[in-house]
């Protein structure tokens, strides 16, 4: 166990200092919820009818921004060479990896999600489920585009590859989180999309590593 | 003596080119092997073959009486030029994690450092290192995590003449303690050791 939780201090302090870490992922969550209203127009109505839905949007591709880098410079240094020689399987070094990514900028970006809406306009009851859901979707959003990652090792241009392999796998946690949030604020029961958001989510982070260590295999062989 | 690495009619392929075939090697408990070959020939590939990171066309590679996906977890180290440490965290940051991840622990990442002499360049970056220094912190995991079969790729090039003796008396130090070693050179190893050459193309000649 102690080598789990030493990997995840690693990958935390990795993805921290990725880039700038959470504050780049933050900043583009502000940027875009800044240029919105200037975009679409002020008209309070308009903003908090799509300030949820904004939010997931952002939330995606946010999320997306520090994704290419999480296996690509394992690979080019050779660490994920010794990362494979351990007696801890490589699926579960590739699930911390990705628990390491969400930690360092899916929990920062789903504690600024609600706040970001709310400034939109969206209402202060709707700032729970957001939270809730954003936290739930990050973790989706790391293990699918943890996915994605490890299957674009060692192309050229492997962020885009990444982004146009990770997206379709991030439909389907955007439809259920922005249902959710979307039916509660018509009052609707919205505990069915939040389950599917939680059902997606297991799923990904149950199946999402055994994907990443073949696709890290490979790309080491 | 007990047989810790047993290549056997090894044929590895890469990139659509063969690289080598028929290659055979045993080495047992405090062998090692100096492997030799011109730029290309395969030598990495061979050691990456070891390691398990990439499959061989044909042939064998058995440990022991080990089983080879227990060996290359808990009792293989592989070091190349390619060696793992990020260039914005520190020395012991670095060696700390990996001693751990390869089954040493803090009395042991000690003993390393003091033995590579690198207890000061521990608190710099990675970045600010020089090659040889930098060789040195990687180095320190093959002592701070003991395992037995250590595969070696160009162990010694950023290395000074002074370091080239230590690192030789560390190697002999690792053969009697019943390790063996797998390098890859291009000069001549520090120890007595068995030599392989891969040549340019075909058969190889043990």
């Amino acid at each position: 166990m102690s080598r789990a939780y030493e990997l995840l201090r690693r990958e935390v302090a990795l993805a921290w200092g990725r880039g700038g870490g959470p504050l780049v992922s933050v900043g583009f969550y502000a940027g875009v919820a800044t240029l919105l209203p200037l975009a679409t127009g002020p008209e309070p109505a308009r903003l908090a009818a799509i300030a949820p839905g904004a939010a997931w949007t952002t939330l995606a591709l946010a999320a997306l921004l520090s994704l290419d880098r999480l296996f690509e410079r394992d690979y080019e240094d050779g660490a994920l060479d010794l990362l494979s020689l351990s007696p801890l399987p490589l699926e579960l070094a590739c699930a911390i990896k990705c628990l390491g990514q969400w930690l360092a900028t899916g929990a920062p970006l789903a504690l600024f999600a609600p706040v970001a809406a709310i400034a939109l306009g969206a209402h202060i009851t709707l700032a729970p489920l957001i939270f809730a859901s954003a936290l739930v979707g990050g973790l989706a959003f790391a293990f699918t585009g943890g996915i994605g990652a490890a299957l674009s090792l060692g192309a050229r241009r492997g962020g885009l590859l990444t982004a146009v392999i990770v997206l379709p796998l991030f439909v389907p946690p955007v439809i259920f989180g922005g249902g959710a949030l979307d039916a509660f604020v018509a009052g609707l029961p919205w505990r069915a999309g939040f389950t599917l958001l939680c059902a997606y989510t297991a799923a990904a982070v149950a199946l999402g590593p055994v994907a990443m260590a073949a696709a890290c295999r490979n790309a080491l062989s | 003596m007990t047989v810790r690495l047993q290549i056997d009619g090894l044929a590895v392929r890469r990139g659509g080119r063969r690289l080598f075939q028929g290659l055979s090697l045993t080495l047992a408990a405090g062998q090692a092997a100096a492997l030799t070959g011109p730029n290309g020939s395969g030598k990495t590939s061979l050691l990456r073959a070891v390691a398990g990171l990439i499959a061989p066309e044909a042939g064998t590679i058995g440990f022991g009486a080990i089983d080879p996906a227990r060996a290359r977890a808990e009792d293989l180290h592989i070091l190349g030029h390619l060696d793992g440490l990020k260039p914005g965290r520190t020395g012991r940051e670095e060696l700390s994690f990996w001693t751990r991840w390869m089954g040493g622990d803090t009395a042991s990442l000690e003993a390393a450092a003091g033995r590579l002499e690198i207890g000061a360049l521990l608190d710099l970056e990675v970045r600010r290192l020089s090659a040889g220094q930098r060789r040195r912190l990687a180095l320190a995991r093959l002592i701070a995590a003991p395992r037995p079969i250590w595969l070696l790729d160009e162990p010694l090039s950023p290395l000074d003449a002074r370091w080239r003796v230590r690192m030789g008396e560390i190697m002999a130090e690792h053969l009697k303690s019943g390790g063996v070693i797998l390098a890859a050179v291009h000069d001549p190893l520090p120890i007595p050791a068995l030599s392989l050459e891969i040549p340019e193309e075909g058969r190889v000649v043990a």
